[in-house]
Formats: structure tokens, sequence, C-alpha cells
């Protein structure tokens, strides 16, 4: 339960940015509300649905959820669609056009850039859509102003006709901080849609005119950013230096020089290049401190403005305290040393695949055999890079694995003149983006073996649902693809379409060595659901016989968290060559009772210790 | 209303309830009158990856980061990590350190080495370090999940407002949500305050 679904006005309550964004949509009325699930914006649709008023979907991918709440707006209904910043992406075929043709109801996009990198493949920045599409931009610093702008935003968006962007970061996404709640919902009723093919129907001749209003649309809203009370000025009392910054930045930036001026741009697009003249003319230097490009830095200085910026500072990463203090202080002729750290030399932790992880078993199978380029996609999976795996050579984009493995068939060099390519794609993935990519291979004759890891779910982000759950986004029953029709509708032979149960080790590397060798596509399905999902059933933890173990490490090799090392010892062997042995035990706490390691134990040490029967239902959110 | 600023760093292991204590801390400096900030740095720490969590409380926050050095309390939920977090903590501040130790996988692979004795390393530093074996306690009491509301407990004596305050903000929280579960978290409370004085 999340007490400020049923909160009232005037209530203060410790919110993230993403569950203030709910709120907000909530109090501004929308009706419709879309997203694909993506660190760090997934919460934003978790904490919508909690809205009985708001109708709320997981879209199948990004492109999707900004055209239903495109055609939600066009119904004359607010709405609202959140994605990660690699996400606009996807989406954005579909808003760089809407741009020219406008809303109707008002729409909002709000995407969440991962500044500092923390949980994605890239760190873009997206405000440049907003430039790109012609689109407002505005940019809370934390939970209160996203839950202010998000409200103004829709207001905007219907004044103007226009989508407007919301750019969040991580460091507003999912920062907890105080918001005071000053409404609640104001009920919109949707104005119907009115038909008018000039300004709805996208071709050419409908396109063209619209082309100098959306260039005149700039030109307005632009005048309402420089008048906009969200690009507010702090006085300060050292005019040494002034601060240009948006975003989060704008928190560090205030942290580190309590005293000076800052121009803080909430709507930060169209830039409101008259106010920011105005403020350099009452400070000694101007620096603009932007997250992570430098785009209002480079149309402060196109317009004339002397201004400093990614000169002193990165082009990535965030502008927390301490990279702007060792960057700024010595401007003001006050050198700052880096505060000297003890060195902790410590082992790292980097993330591991889970205890009873059922993508363990395809990568215990990739990782034993030899001759093969794994062309890897986004999600738990990408984690088969690393230790003890070893089997993932490529990763870039939601999809790309079918694709790319095609492509790196037809391209073939001679040193992969033997190798078999094989690309791993799991099941939300397959159905965002990587359907057309066996589609094409198939179209196009080609030669790949896909293992489909199939957990039912959206791992990565936490479990979400998708169409191959078997429920929807409010945990109600929804339609259950069918990957194995699915796969043969696109066309993939039915002999060559193979279910697995990823836990039976045997079967599932016998299976890739038989499908690495076809010359003919293959798709590998595993059917075991995500292990923190409560679709994971959980059984009686196994335990490892200390005198049985002959210390041969393969059930090491599974990669399986609940399994440790418990002690190692050199010998030597019989052709008198030193060889080190492993002695394993299973963690009893963490061991789900998947009975896939038993699998790897010659001797049989792995066995289930008598006690009675339990099966625990895991809860992800419990 | 709390004077100044207070940074305190809640740091552990996927999956042991760092976020949650933190949460804790942050609300009840909200129903304290405070301006509160809360932050995680976790990138994929529901698999096994270090979780640090900011909280950061007074008249007003700006941004949400501690920076190193300037951690009045350290909260470790695990004796490695705590040893990791240790420079983020002022000379004068104070560590709270679970003495539990939990070695990844690249530990019992045998790439890395898992320190012999974090507490020693800790102490050494000079720095208040209170280090007890808060999972012994919370079976005691029956119940592992219990680890987080005695190290909250354990904390409580050295916060800028009485310890009974956050007390109740925890128990009240059971109390709405889980009441059966309200009387032993009020109980793990107290074990983890004498605990903490240890």
């Amino acid at each position: 339960m999340n007490a400020v679904v049923h909160a009232k006005a005037t209530s203060r309550h410790l919110l993230s940015g993403n569950e203030a964004v709910a709120r907000a949509a909530w109090e501004a009325g929308v009706r419709v509300a879309a997203a694909y699930p993506g660190t760090p914006a997934t919460e934003i649709l978790e904490n919508i649905a909690l809205y009985p008023d708001i109708y709320s979907e997981w879209s199948v991918n990004e492109k999707v959820s900004v055209e239903v709440a495109i055609g939600a707006s066009l119904a004359g209904s607010r709405a609202l669609a959140a994605m990660k910043h690699v996400g606009m992406n996807v989406a954005s075929d579909a808003f760089m056009t809407q741009s020219l043709a406008g809303v109707a109801g008002g729409l909002v996009i709000v995407v969440a850039d991962d500044v500092g990198l923390s949980s994605s493949q890239n760190e873009q920045d997206s405000r440049y859509w907003g430039r790109f599409g012609h689109l407002p931009i505005l940019e809370p610093a934390d939970s209160q102003e996203a839950y202010i702008m998000v409200k103004q935003a829709f207001d905007l968006s219907e004044e103007y006709e226009v989508p407007v962007i919301v750019r969040m970061t991580t460091r507003v996404c999912h920062v907890k901080a105080m918001v005071e709640l000053t409404g609640e919902r104001i009920e919109r009723r949707a104005a119907g849609f009115q038909k008018n093919p000039q300004r709805w129907v996208m071709t050419p001749a409908n396109a063209k005119p619209r082309l100098p209003l959306m260039h005149e649309r700039d030109r307005t809203l632009r005048k309402v950013s420089e008048a906009s009370d969200l690009n507010e000025t702090l006085k300060g009392s050292d005019r040494r230096i002034g601060f240009v910054t948006s975003g989060p930045a704008f928190m560090h930036v205030r942290e580190t020089f309590p005293n000076a001026p800052i121009l803080k741009l909430g709507f930060s697009y169209p830039t409101p290049l008259d106010k920011i003249r105005a403020f350099a003319g009452t400070v000694d230097t101007l620096v603009v401190v932007e997250e992570t490009e430098p785009l209002l830095e480079t149309e402060i200085r196109a317009a004339g403005v002397a201004v400093q910026g990614k000169d002193l500072l990165p082009r990535f990463g965030e502008l927390a305290p301490n990279v702007l203090r060792p960057a700024i202080k010595p401007l003001l002729g006050e050198p700052y040393a880096v505060p000297s750290r003890p060195q902790t030399d410590l082992f790292p932790r980097p993330p591991t695949m889970c205890a009873s992880c059922p993508h363990l078993g395809p990568y215990f199978a990739l990782s034993h055999i030899r001759n093969l380029n794994i062309i890897g996609d986004i999600g738990c999976y990408t984690l088969g890079a690393g230790h003890p795996w070893n089997a993932l050579d490529t990763c870039i984009c939601m999809g790309a694995s079918l694709s790319m493995a095609h492509g790196m068939d037809k391209g073939r060099g001679e040193s992969d003149e033997k190798k078999h390519i094989v690309a791993v794609i799991g099941d939300s993935t397959f159905l965002h983006m990587g359907m057309q990519g066996l589609l094409n291979m198939i179209y196009n004759r080609g030669n790949v073996t896909v293992l489909l890891l199939d957990n039912r779910s959206v791992g990565m982000t936490g479990g979400q649902e998708n169409p191959g759950t078997g429920e929807n986004l409010h945990g109600l029953p929804a339609p259950r693809v069918d990957f194995a029709k699915l796969a043969e509708a696109l066309g993939v032979r039915p002999e060559r379409i193979r279910m697995v149960d990823p836990y039976e080790l045997p079967t599932m590397v016998k299976l890739v060595r038989e499908e690495t060798k076809m010359e003919e596509p293959s798709v590998i399905i595993t059917n075991r659901p995500c292990s923190l999902t409560d679709r994971f059933e959980r059984f009686k933890s196994y335990a490892v016989i200390d005198d049985q173990c002959t210390g041969c490490g393969n059930c090491i090799d599974l990669g399986c968290p609940a399994i440790f090392v418990a002690r190692r010892e050199t010998v030597t062997a019989k052709n008198g060559k030193s060889k080190e042995l492993v002695f394993a035990r299973i963690d009893a706490n963490a061991c789900t009772g998947c009975h896939m390691c038993v699998e790897t134990c010659a001797p049989n040490a792995i066995v289930q210790p008598k006690i009675p029967d339990r099966v625990i239902r895991i809860h992800p959110h419990g | 209303m709390v004077d100044g600023i207070t940074n305190i760093l809640v740091v552990g292991i996927g999956g042991q309830g760092i976020m949650t204590a933190a949460e804790m801390l942050a609300r009840t400096a909200l129903n304290q009158g405070c301006d509160v900030k809360k932050t995680e740095v976790a990138g994929m720490a529901q698999r096994g990856g270090v979780v640090s969590s900011h909280v950061r409380f007074g008249p007003k926050v700006y941004s949400p980061q501690i920076d190193a050095g300037e951690a009045d309390l350290l909260i470790g939920f695990e004796a490695a990590e705590a040893l990791r977090w240790l420079p983020w903590l002022r000379p004068t501040g104070v560590a709270m350190v679970n003495t539990l130790r939990i070695a990844p996988p690249v530990v019992s692979a045998g790439l890395y080495d898992y320190p012999a004795d974090p507490i020693g390393a800790l102490t050494a530093s000079g720095i208040e370090v209170h280090a007890f074996d808060a999972g012994a306690i919370a079976d005691a009491l029956g119940n592992p999940k219990l680890v987080n509301t005695i190290m909250l407990g354990a904390i409580s004596d050295h916060l800028p407002f009485p310890a009974d305050v956050l007390k109740k903000c925890i128990v009240e929280g059971f109390r709405a949500y889980k009441p059966e579960l309200a009387q032993i978290n009020a109980q793990a409370f107290d074990a983890g305050r004498q605990a903490g004085h240890a």
C-alpha cells in the first residue's frame, strides 16, 4: 500500500521523484498512462497503476507507449508516457512527427536519464530531443519540483498544443525527498476526437504547412520560458561567479556555493537567452553547470555571452559537490586540495545472477561449448559476459542480438569459418524489439541459433509483467503469448523449435550442441520463471556431503551464488602435474532447491537433507 | 527542529534491507519537522552488488549526496562494506557495524581475498566503532529479518533526536501494515540499542 495515493492536499510526504510524478499525473487529470519498464523510470508507471482513476499499461516498447499516449491525447484525454533515456531513441519516430501535428489533450513524455550510468548501456542527454523535435523541456531538481513541473507540463502542453518533455535523471527519480501536496485530482472529461485530416494525417502535403507553425510555436514558447517563474534567479552575495544550472545539478551548486548567484532553469528549453544575458550582466564570470552535454552553454555562447562550463567540468557523470569543488574553487583563487582518502583496497562485488536463476543453465551450456560467437542483448542475461561463464560477446541495445547475429553470420571472416553464431535474448526483450530480427533472419535465410530465455518477466527491472507473463501491470490475468507458435509463424521450422527446462543441465547442454550444428535457424526456448518473482516456486534446500565432495569444482562453474568454496587443496595428479581441488558447500538460506547443481556432481555429493518438506512462495515486493 | 545537517550513510549488500533502514531514518527526521533527502547508489543491487544509502536531514537540504569525509554516522550491515565506506566518515564520526561477513562469488572463486579483520581495520583508523553480531540477536529473537531494526536500535542513541522517536516510527509502521510484527520489532530495537553500547 502506498499512503500518498489517498493523501489529501497540504500534507507532507517523503516521495521519490517517480512517486511524485505519479501523484502529479493523477492530480492533473491524466486518463491514460503507458510505459515499458526501464531503470530509473520503472516506478513511475508502477505508482500510476495505484491510482484507479487512470488507465495504465505496460506497453511492449517505448515507441508503442508514446503512440498509445498520442492516441489518447487525440481523443482529448490527458496522457503520459514514461521511459528511460534509451527508450526515447525507440520512441522518437513517433514524437518527431507528432511534434508537427501537435496534440489535443495534454501530452507529457517523462524521460529519465541515467546520469552516472548506474544501470544502463550508455549515458545520453535526452535534452537533445527537445531541440531535435521542437519540444519544450522542463527539468525538475528534486521530488517537489517533479510534482510541480509535471502538473505545469500538462497545462503548457494543452495551451500550446505541443508534447512536453519532463527530463528527470536517476538522482531525481530515485531520491526520496519531502513533497508538500497542494492539490487533489481535477477530473477532465475527454473532449472526443475531432476529425481533421489536414491536422492529423501527416502526408507531405499536410505536413508542409505545419512546418512554419512549428517554428512559430518555438518562438512563442521561448517567450513563455523567458517569463516562466520556473526560471528563477537566486541573488546571492558573492558575485564573482554566477551559475546557470538545471536539474539536480542545481542542488549540488547550491550545496557547494551557498552564497553564489544562481539562475536556475526549470523551463530549460526553449532557452531563455534574454534572462540569461541579463543575469550574466550582474556577475563577474558566468559558469554553466549542466548534466551532461554542453547544450545550454553552446547556445549561450552562440548568443554572444561570455561563458564557461565544460572547459572546467566533465562532459559525463554527475556534477556532485565532489566534482564541483575541485573544478570551480581554483577559479575563485581558492586552491582546493582533494581530501586524501585512506586506501581501501577491497574486493569488488560485481552483480551476479541469483540463486536458481533460470539463466544459469543456458550459460553453463554456452560456457562448455567451444567455437561459439555469442551475441547478447539487454537483460539480466547480459551478466553472462562475467565470471564464471564468460559466455557473451556483445551487447548494445534492445533486440539487437538476433539482427547482429544474422549480420555476423553473413559477414563471416575466415577466422570465424568454423564458428557457430548464437543469439541470446530474454522474453521481454524479444517481444520489445527482437521479433523483427528473427523475422528478418528467417526471411533472408540466415543461420543463427537463438536462445530465447523465457523467464516470464522483465527481470532486470524487478520482475514486471509483459505479454509473455499471463498477467498485466495490475496483476490481472492477460493473454499469454505462445513463443513456440510465434517463432513458427515467423517461419522457423517446427523441428527447429526446442522447448527445454533450463534446470535439466544435460538436456540443456545437448540441445545447444545439437542446434548450433544445424545449417538453419533454430530457436531454443527455456521455460522457468525468474526466481525473484512470485511465479517462482521454492523447494527444500540442498547440501553438500563433505566426505563425498571430490573437489572437482563442476558445481562452482554453474555460477550459482548459493554455492561457495569451503576450502582449496593442491594435490599431485597421476600424471605428476599439480592440480587445485575446490571443495564446495551450499548456503542453505540462499538455496531454493532448484536441483540444477545436482546434475553437475558426479559423486552424488549434493543431496536434500532429510527435513520436512516445505514450499515457500517468494514475494518480490513483500 | 534539528540544528545543522546530519549525514547518515547506511551500507551493505543488495537484499539486506539497507533501503528500508534508511527510509525509517528519513521518515523519522521528516516527522521531526526536518527537510530530508535520501538517495541510493545501487547499481543492479538486487543481484549481490554494493548498496549505499545516503540520508541527509536538517533545516534545508540541497544535494542528496554525502561526500567523502562528511558522514556523521556510518551504519554497516556487513563488516567489509563498513570498511569500504570508512573514508566517507568524519574523523569525529561513529561507525555502527554488524560483524556479519559475506564473501561474493569472486572471493569464493579465489580471485580476491576477503579482509582478515575488517573490524580491526576500522578500529585502527581511530574512529569510534561499535561492532556486534546483529544476526545472533535476531536469531535469538526468532527472526533473521530483525537485523534491520536491531541496527537502527543500535544507532538510535547517536541521533540528534531521542531514540524513542525512531522506535515509535518503526513500531507504528509495523502496526499499520504488519501488526503481528510490531511487538517483536520493539524488542529488537531495544536489544539493538543495548548492543550498540558494547
